[in-house]
């Protein structure tokens, strides 16, 4: 399985990425520069955090125009893997790859905190690892992590199984419904504020994120399999 | 050439974090008559175009494809020759 961690100018968890990549699964990735369009050769991409574009307008907004993103529309829309990780997300959000925005944290400050979640949908290519309903721990860092979208907009989110992971205990940013990662409607793109990359070994505090990849990496070897 | 100035808003129905902290400090500073704070973007953007309607047009589309957030986001502009 060939992935892809795009880096935009000030991404920061792009080497991240990479280890979780190699360290959990053992498989090929290359860190390819925003200006690339082409990303047929990949099975899976994910899209890392830090503050592409200094964060600049809207976080995300910027990095939505790289022509990197074009590829990774178009490995959205074939159903191949896309995961969104904190500024990742935001991205996906602003490519419209993924629903709701984000606002500025209630508490207005940078949270940087060990954050217990729940697996709401462990039907997900993603999640398929984890349990219904268990509780895991991953690192979060952003200061505009209040996950928002309409009434209407969340009502589709909780029938289609759209919402994939909730904070539990006190909610670290102000999100609604203490969303904390959704995923398109077709479950092949998913977007977290959490880090699951920072969370693979026992010594980073918690390795409830090696999972995430794990579950991506069973994904396709089934679907390859059945193909 | 024009000038428009855009200025972009949360939308009324999203809360707004800095609008309030800022009502807050107002509140300590003794503004008591103040009963809410909403906190925006003001853009000026210079456009090299043959009319006020081509430029107008310009700013609409950028501001539907990038200077604003649809979900979350409004804005208006206000143009003038420059």
């Amino acid at each position: 399985m060939r992935f892809a961690v795009p880096v935009f100018p000030g991404s920061n968890c792009d080497i991240d990425c990479e280890k979780a990549i190699t360290t959990v699964l053992g498989e090929p990735v290359d860190f390819v520069w925003h200006t690339q369009r082409d990303l047929d050769q990949y099975d899976a991409i994910i899209v890392p955090g830090g503050f592409s574009y200094g964060d600049y307008l809207r976080a995300g907004a910027l990095a939505r125009f790289s022509p990197v993103m074009e590829g990774v529309v178009k490995a959205a829309s074939e159903g191949k893997l896309v995961l969104g990780i904190c500024n990742g997300f935001q991205i996906l959000q602003e490519a419209g790859l993924l629903p709701g925005a984000m606002r500025v944290n209630d508490h207005l400050k940078f949270r940087c905190d060990i954050q217990p979640l729940t697996v709401v949908n462990n039907s997900l290519a993603f999640t398929q690892d984890y349990r219904r309903d268990e509780g895991i721990q991953l690192p979060i860092a952003h200061g505009e992590g209040n996950f928002y979208c309409d009434e209407v907009t969340l009502k589709e989110l909780e029938q289609n199984g759209q919402i994939v992971f909730r904070y539990v205990g006190s909610n670290p940013n102000g999100s609604v419904e203490d969303i904390a990662g959704v995923s398109n409607r077709e479950g092949n793109v998913l977007g977290l504020m959490p880090h699951p990359e920072r969370a693979i070994v026992e010594w980073m505090g918690s390795q409830d994120g090696a999972k995430m990849f794990t579950s991506m990496l069973r994904y396709w070897e089934e679907k390859i399999g059945a193909a | 050439m024009y000038k428009a100035t855009i200025t972009v808003r949360l939308k009324t129905s999203v809360l707004d974090p800095q609008g309030s902290a800022v009502k807050g400090s107002l509140h300590s500073l003794g503004f008591a008559a103040v009963t809410d704070v909403r906190i925006g973007k003001t853009m000026e953007v210079w456009i090299s175009a043959p009319g006020s309607t081509e430029a107008g047009e310009k700013v609409e589309e950028m501001c539907q494809k990038l200077l604003a957030n649809p979900v979350i986001e409004t804005y208006d502009y206000e143009l003038e020759g420059a």
